[in-house]
């Protein structure tokens, strides 16, 4: 029993266990006393075990059905041309996903494109420069970031962040770019701070801790016999980072940066706050409120008429669904290869 | 492990224990409605120990429930049609009223100050107007010095019943407005940032320098917030109060139909932008126990509840009206055929 619960914890540390790997594990029995009644235990825990994986699936597939069915009457009125439609009129009945789905693209990409280097710069300096007795308040410290509720996010932007984005960035950025062609589009809009650019910084800070973690941890598997062979060399930190430590812990990297855009994704209450909600796509501009598929369901859901409306906004779910569940997997792929090379030359 | 199972089976039975009994009345739908239904739902708990459970969860979601029949009433504060209310077999009568109130955040301009017609509003919403300082509006306001700055118009993102009064004055005044956009507990607005709920977009429009938006009367009350006075249908610039509500919802044929929006309704003191507040209901009960404690309690509240009411900065119905809800209420049966006692 001790055994298995010590391998049980063991697997749980690492993240994104799939539970196949806690059913192999458990059938390895463990030797004990009193054999008919563990024996009996044994096979009760293993029973649960597999309700529980069972039960888990069932609700997957009893969700996505549910969404098929619940998006059939807008499937079947659209097909996939609702992706690419941009009309999204309660009152001709008419919909279209296109604003949704690119704001939620759009806000994800922005998010990471910040989050991304703020977080290597973390775990780098949390693994390879900082002083030993900074490493664990520090690191505590940006996890508990992701502890912090994501309306407390949503309303920190929208009084006191959006205003000093409009103040300090956007006017300025309007006054020197205004004339310029295509660069002056990218920063026209309303001068108040809501939109596409302050839903991505929003969703950036608040994905920095995770993947600001799966950094740091994988970082710290890498052999301290590479990272020290190569500063007997006589390479620099940066060059034992860059040719040792990213190559070796790359796929693990990456993974991290798939969980980051997961919930990038995801994220409803913070971004429905600073986003504007607006569902018209009308120009490049970063700062032009937008509107994204979670606070579109969010905001309308309740109100929506039953029929096409209702119907619409779950197929927005359904396409939120694909997406994240095509970067969960890509991200338990890069895992998955990342395991398999441990160790070797890559 | 033991202690865990007992844990599961404590939380389990605390959870059914509070689980709504049979004979509870339940209701579900407009928040607007929330604060006066609770406040009388308490009061009436006090004094009989009958409960009502309302779920505020917005008009859509509340006619939804009523029509699944999950609830014994649901609440909306955009009327169903007659034909609509024959269909489904249900039957709706007002409970409060309200109005809603355009504000603004404009440097300078003091609450009451500014005055606009429905026009003007709807060329405003629809991004025809884009500057403060435009003819139209300054020709309004002579005496207002506004400022040449880009409006930002702020509006609900979620659907609701404040959007469905706002639009569908907008429809009855603007021709335009009426074919491009229409009115709906949610619109396809051509501008404007999206802000959720009342208090989101009062948020807005207090933090945004130059802003108008559009909030109900208790949150123009509470927050003083910039009014902006607007133009009646017979042209006059009434204060947005309790009084100016009333007079809307006089001029109501309620003896017709229930189903009025009151809206641009005639009369010199009337608010432009005035609606009720419904309840839905089935008119052959299945559970004929039910419907009579609901309708006890709203013929308590019709009653007892006008002071709650206004405390709350609702406005009561006129009591030739309530009498008139109360005769409707014949229409409302068990499955034999029996009209249900209050």
């Amino acid at each position: 029993m001790d055994q298995q619960a010590l391998q049980g914890s063991g697997v749980s540390e690492q993240f994104l266990t799939s539970s196949t790997n806690l059913m192999t594990n458990m059938n390895t029995s463990v030797p004990v006393p009193n054999r008919s009644l563990s024996g009996l235990m044994d096979r009760l825990f293993g029973w649960s075990a597999l309700g529980a994986v069972i039960l888990t699936l069932s609700m997957l597939t009893g969700i996505l059905l549910s969404l098929l069915v619940g998006a059939w009457p807008a499937i079947s009125q659209y097909g996939l041309g609702f992706l690419t439609r941009s009309v999204w009129d309660p009152v001709q009945n008419e919909f279209g996903g296109l604003v949704m789905i690119y704001g939620t693209l759009i806000t994800s990409i922005i998010a990471l494109l910040i989050a991304v280097p703020v977080s290597f710069g973390i775990a780098l300096f949390l693994t390879e420069l900082s002083p030993a007795w900074l490493k664990r308040p520090l690191g505590i410290a940006i996890e508990l970031l992701a502890a912090i509720p994501s309306i407390v996010y949503g309303m920190w932007g929208l009084l006191i962040f959006s205003p000093i984005l409009s103040t300090y960035v956007q006017l300025p950025l309007q006054h020197l770019f205004g004339g310029v062609p295509f660069i002056g589009a990218l920063f026209a809009g309303p001068p108040v701070g809501i939109g596409i650019l302050s839903a991505g910084i929003i969703l950036a800070i608040m994905i920095i801790p995770f993947i600001a973690s799966v950094m740091r941890d994988v970082f710290e598997v890498t052999p301290p016999l590479l990272k020290e062979s190569a500063y007997g060399l006589g390479s620099t930190t940066w060059e034992v980072v860059y040719q040792v430590v990213l190559p070796y812990t790359k796929a693990g990297v990456v993974g991290g940066i798939m969980l980051g855009l997961g919930r990038a994704l995801g994220e409803t209450m913070a971004v429905t706050f600073v986003i504007g909600n607006m569902n018209q796509l009308n120009s490049i501009s970063v700062f032009e409120p937008a509107n994204s598929i979670t606070s579109a369901l969010a905001n309308e859901f309740a109100e929506a008429s039953n029929g096409l409306h209702q119907a619409s906004l779950i197929y927005l779910g359904l396409v939120l669904f694909f997406i994240t569940f095509v970067v969960l997997s890509l991200s338990k792929l890069l895992l998955a290869q990342m395991r398999k090379n441990e160790g070797t030359k890559s | 492990m033991i202690k865990r199972f007992s844990l599961i089976a404590a939380l389990v039975a605390a959870f059914g224990v509070t689980a709504v009994k049979a004979d509870d009345m339940t209701g579900a739908g407009s928040s607007f409605a929330n604060p006066i239904y609770s406040k009388w739902a308490a009061d009436y708990n006090k004094l009989t120990g009958n409960k009502l459970n309302y779920q505020s969860i917005g008009s859509g979601a509340g006619i939804k429930q009523i029509d699944a029949k999950t609830v014994d009433f649901g609440a909306s504060d955009m009327p169903l049609t007659d034909e609509d209310l024959a269909k489904k077999g249900q039957v709706q009568f007002p409970t409060v009223i309200g109005g809603v109130i355009p504000v603004v955040n404009i440097a300078g301009v003091a609450p009451g100050a500014m005055k606009l017609t429905g026009e003007l509003l709807a060329e405003i919403y629809l991004g025809k107007i884009q500057k403060w300082d435009d003819a139209a509006i300054k020709a309004l306001n002579p005496s207002l010095s506004l400022p040449d700055a880009l409006i930002a118009p702020v509006r609900r993102s979620d659907g609701s019943g404040t959007s469905f009064l706002f639009t569908n004055y907008l429809s009855k005044v603007s021709p335009e407005w009426k074919t491009k956009v229409g009115f709906d507990t949610a619109v396809n607005w051509p501008v404007g940032l999206g802000g959720k709920g009342n208090e989101g977009v009062a948020a807005f429009v207090n933090r945004i320098p130059n802003s108008i938006g559009y909030v109900e009367y208790a949150y123009v009350k509470q927050n003083k917030m910039t009014y902006v006075k607007v133009a009646n249908s017979t042209g006059a610039y009434v204060e947005p109060d309790e009084d100016a509500f009333k007079a809307a919802a006089a001029n109501a044929d309620w003896k017709k139909s229930f189903y009025q929006v009151l809206t641009n309704q005639p009369g010199k003191a009337s608010w432009p932008i005035t609606g009720a507040t419904f309840v839905i209901m089935h008119k052959v009960q299945d559970k004929p126990a039910n419907a009579s404690a609901v309708l006890k309690f709203f013929d308590w509240s019709f009653k007892n509840g006008d002071k709650a009411a206004v405390d709350l900065d609702y406005v009561t119905m006129p009591a030739a009206v309530k009498e008139e809800i109360r005769q409707s209420w014949a229409a409302i049966k068990d499955a034999s055929g029996k009209a249900i006692a209050f």
